[in-house]
């Protein structure tokens, strides 16, 4: 009994964040008068934060290493985006062969970063201190202190472009993108297939499964969520192209967090660096990667970001840093390192974009939505960490004693 | 007997899901050496946590009566107040500041605010020959060893006009004539300064030399107090309160089956990383068999633990020369990984800096030295590692809830066994273990050497560093002594010991400084 208790508990705490976003979703959308979760709104958010989630993932594995941050991502945001807007607006380069380029400009960012965190142990508040001033500074330089723009529509494609927009048929009286229910759908099927699919095969191993309760409450209540989610898409024009990045983009790295041994090592690195390294652990070549895929996903965000302006300008992207380091935090990462996940931090993400687009709806004065969402990061990190000291200090009134204790 | 100091009555103390203290007894007479003794886990520190406001007023049931008053510590400060001060186990020294300002930390001489210096390195002057220590009061704490970083706290609870001084496991770091010196100090304030004491230890020996009563916890309850001149005051007694019942042989017996030779090193030269021209392990030589286990006893900073280091990949030290043969054959480990691919393992004695990824849980640290046992090209098979976790803590013995159980939350020896664990796990052919009992009770010390026992009945070969020389002579068949880096004797085992090992060392360094 209080083992299903303990559960039950453990459970709360690792979905407390997806409450505390839920509960902002329902408060602003009663707020704005419904117009927080109109398709066309949701598309605008997912347009809107597609940037922040994919610096954040970045950003999760450089805290994971151990607390480390990395400044200089709005810079190298900027700078990728100047690149694509020197090959492609006046060199006019292919755009399939800039963004390659671009692509790989952001690697070589991150080794250089890399080198000096990784293998010459400057720490990489100082490190990436300096890539801020410096590549900001490139960003200048390639541009000349002006705006590049428009980009070709092909380039545009890639971001702010939606799938199959014109497929549309009518249904119960609205017209809606059937492309993007049935993705929906599908998504959602393969999603439940894999859970039994993975269910089936751990019981056949013997090896502890989920009842068949909790596995169906779980299939039915994501897979409602996804298809709703994509019917509200299929309402305005469809998926956006942004969200097909972002999906690979968060299952690549759940996987590879959650997945892999190159992940394992990355939260022993974090957890104690000197029991990784002799548990045989490469820790130099890990933070290495970390600053690389940093960069790597930087100039992703970079790309993405410059076809949402329609331009490349030098002043993009100042303060993504700190919208990325935030949602970290907001999603649950130790400052410390060793404790983070994608998942949270896409919650952690949604929960800053929530709110800015909430109090954008409302009217709020933009000087006064910084102090809220300066509170928001503040709170939630508050909150985990109370919420860990009750566990210590406070005492249970009622007496349990764990079975595995006594035996 | 003298009036009682300090009474606490009836404590209880519940964590969720654990009831650490259960309706604790116990009582101190002014101007005694108090032992508090228990396995990891009894509750000896949950006992002294309460006690000195660490867990606030309140937080608890029962009674903490203080010199005839009942107290209600909100924090450490209030505790201070009265004149309890507590040392941890783990020092609170700041490696970056002086030793006078160290001592005065939190309790600086100063007038409004401002620090008065003079008086602050006079004081500290005349605390440090109370305590016996022979530094300059501008030294810093990171340039002084161990031994004397404890009488750094010492003094520091002494500035506080201590009246009942706590000291939790004084001596699990220092060396026996360290550890000598710290309690003939503790014995000399009882006499002159009548200052009470609670000590709490693993050492039994200890507690035996200097301890008026000893009170032994088991299971958060308190089991019962013996008193010295009253009951017989014995290892086997105390171990029999600790334990709940008589532990006739403290090492578990063992078939010898002596192998072919696993690993052998020959002229192993090891320089300091920081001073080039210092040579930390000098010429050593040594060979370990399949199915044996050798110890390596000597003095702390003998080099035991850089040999053992530099021999698991390079672990420690620069320009390392000499050569090294696994199975007959001679192999190179430049890094890490090459040593564990190679069948080596190196278990720290330094479980939470060096060995355990502590916010992480059982199952996950189980498996961090060798993730290719479960996994494929790199992908993990998580309920395959759940699975091995689980069946390596039944092996072991490991006492959590689970194999998800975060490794912080475990006690000492539970750690220590997970450790160990995660060394097993890689399947290893040799085992450096460094002090493998550390920090780390009677009861959970006997289950290591039954598993150090199955291990090598399996035929792997184990090398064991220790400072407790009981240990190295009830386990080891034969015994390298080590001094100053050398090599300077090789023992049986069974012919071996305490005397004749602290000769050869005495003999070495009366050589050393002759020279």
């Amino acid at each position: 009994m209080s083992n299903v208790k303990s559960k039950f508990k453990g459970s709360l705490k690792q979905y407390s964040m997806l409450i505390a976003l839920v509960v902002i979703i329902i408060f602003f959308h009663i707020l704005t008068g419904g117009r927080l979760l109109k398709p066309m709104n949701v598309s605008n958010i997912v347009f809107q934060n597609a940037y922040v989630v994919i610096l954040a993932v970045g950003m999760l594995l450089c805290i994971l290493t151990g607390g480390n941050i990395d400044l200089s991502v709005g810079s190298v945001v900027a700078l990728v985006g100047a690149c694509a807007g020197q090959m492609i607006l006046v060199w006019h380069w292919d755009v399939y062969l800039s963004i390659a380029i671009c692509l790989i400009i952001g690697m070589l960012v991150g080794a250089w970063q890399g080198f000096w965190i990784a293998y010459v142990r400057i720490p990489a508040f100082i490190v990436t201190l300096s890539g801020q001033l410096v590549f900001r500074g490139l960003t200048l330089l390639i541009l000349n202190g002006m705006t590049l723009a428009p980009f070709p529509e092909n380039y545009l494609m890639f971001s702010t472009g939606f799938i199959a927009k014109s497929a549309r048929v009518d249904l119960l009286g609205t017209s809606i993108n059937i492309v993007c229910l049935i993705t929906g759908v599908v998504v959602a099927l393969i999603f439940c297939i894999a859970q039994i699919v993975n269910n089936r095969s751990r019981k056949r191993k013997g090896y502890e499964t989920d009842t068949h309760l909790a596995l169906g409450i779980k299939l039915v209540v994501i897979s409602a969520a996804l298809i709703w989610f994509f019917t509200l898409l299929a309402q305005y024009q469809g998926i956006p192209s942004v969200l097909i990045i972002l999906g690979i983009l968060l299952v690549v790295y759940t996987f590879f967090t959650t997945k892999t041994v190159i992940g394992r090592h990355i939260y022993a690195l974090g957890g104690n660096e000197k029991a990784a390294r002799l548990s045989g652990v490469k820790t130099n070549n890990l933070m290495f990667f970390a600053y690389v895929n940093m960069s790597f996903l930087a100039a992703v965000a970079g790309l993405v970001f410059a076809a949402r302006l329609n331009s490349a300008s030098p002043v993009t992207g100042v303060g993504f840093e700190l919208d990325a380091i935030g949602a970290c935090f907001i999603g649950g990462a130790s400052a410390y390192g060793g404790i983070g996940t994608v998942g949270g931090t896409l919650i952690g993400a949604l929960i800053m974009g929530m709110l800015n687009n909430g109090m954008s709806i409302m009217g709020i004065n933009s000087n006064l939505q910084q102090v809220v969402k300066g509170l928001v990061l503040l709170g939630a990190v508050a909150f985990d960490v109370i919420g860990k000291m009750n566990l210590n200090l406070l005492p249970k009134r009622k007496k349990v004693v764990i079975a595995a204790e006594k035996a | 007997m003298g009036n009682t100091i300090l009474k606490m009555l009836n404590i209880t103390k519940e964590f969720p899901g654990v009831k650490a203290l259960d309706q604790v007894n116990i009582e101190v007479q002014e101007g005694e050496i108090h032992a508090i003794c228990g396995e990891n886990g009894a509750g000896k520190s949950t006992l002294m946590n309460v006690l000195s406001g660490i867990y606030p007023f309140g937080s608890y049931d029962g009674d903490v009566i203080f010199q005839g008053q009942v107290c209600r510590f909100h924090n450490i400060k209030d505790s201070e107040h009265k004149g309890i001060v507590i040392i941890h186990q783990e020092l609170a020294l700041v490696p970056y500041l002086s030793i006078a300002e160290n001592m005065f930390l939190g309790n600086e001489q100063a007038a409004v605010g401002v620090v008065n210096w003079d008086v602050t390195y006079q004081k500290a002057s005349e605390y440090m020959v109370m305590v016996g220590l022979h530094e300059n009061p501008r030294a810093l704490i990171k340039d002084i060893g161990m031994g004397k970083q404890q009488l750094v706290e010492i003094a520091k609870a002494l500035a506080k006009d201590v009246k009942l001084l706590i000291l939790d496991e004084p001596t699990s770091s220092l060396n026996e004539s360290d550890a000598k010196n710290l309690l003939d100090l503790l014995l000399k304030f009882k006499h002159e300064k009548g200052i009470t004491s609670i000590l709490i230890s693993h050492k039994l020996n200890e507690l035996a030399y200097c301890a008026d009563n000893i009170t032994v916890i088991r299971d958060g309850h308190s089991i019962e107090t013996l008193v010295k001149d009253k009951d017989e005051i014995s290892e086997a007694r105390i171990i029999k309160g600790m334990v709940g019942r008589e532990m006739t042989n403290r090492f578990p017996p063992r078939e010898h089956h002596i192998g072919d030779v696993a690993l052998e090193v020959r002229d192993w030269t090891v320089y300091h990383p920081l001073y080039a021209d210092r040579k930390v392990v000098d010429n050593v030589s040594l060979t370990i068999h399949k199915g044996e286990v050798v110890g390596i006893a000597g003095l702390i900073g003998a080099g035991r633990t850089e040999l053992a280091m530099s021999m698991f990949g390079h672990a420690y030290g620069v320009r390392i020369s000499g050569v090294m043969f696994k199975d007959g054959k001679p192999i190179e480990l430049h890094t890490i990984p090459h040593a564990i691919e190679a069948g080596l393992a190196y278990v720290t004695e330094d479980r939470k800096g060096n060995g355990l990824i502590i916010p992480d849980s059982i199952k996950h640290n189980f498996t961090l030295a060798r993730p290719q046992f479960i996994s494929k090209r790199g992908v993990l098979d998580k309920d395959m590692e759940t699975h091995k976790a689980k069946d390596l803590r039944v092996k072991l013995g490991v006492k959590a809830p689970s194999v998800e159980q975060i490794v912080g939350n475990l006690s000492g020896g539970n750690q220590q066994k997970v450790l160990v664990g995660k060394w097993i796990f890689a399947e290893p052919d040799v085992l450096l273990l460094d002090e493998p009992t550390r920090g780390v009770d009677v009861g959970a010390k006997y289950e290591i050497y039954q598993i150090i026992n199955d291990l090598v009945t399996q035929g792997k070969a184990v090398l064991m560093i220790s400072s407790e020389l009981p240990e190295i002579l009830g386990m080891c068949d034969r015994i390298y002594v080590m001094n100053e880096g050398h090599m300077i004797a090789e023992l049986d085992g069974k012919a071996a010991s305490q005397e004749s090992i602290m000769g050869y060392i005495m003999q070495d360094s009366k050589k050393e400084i002759g020279a």
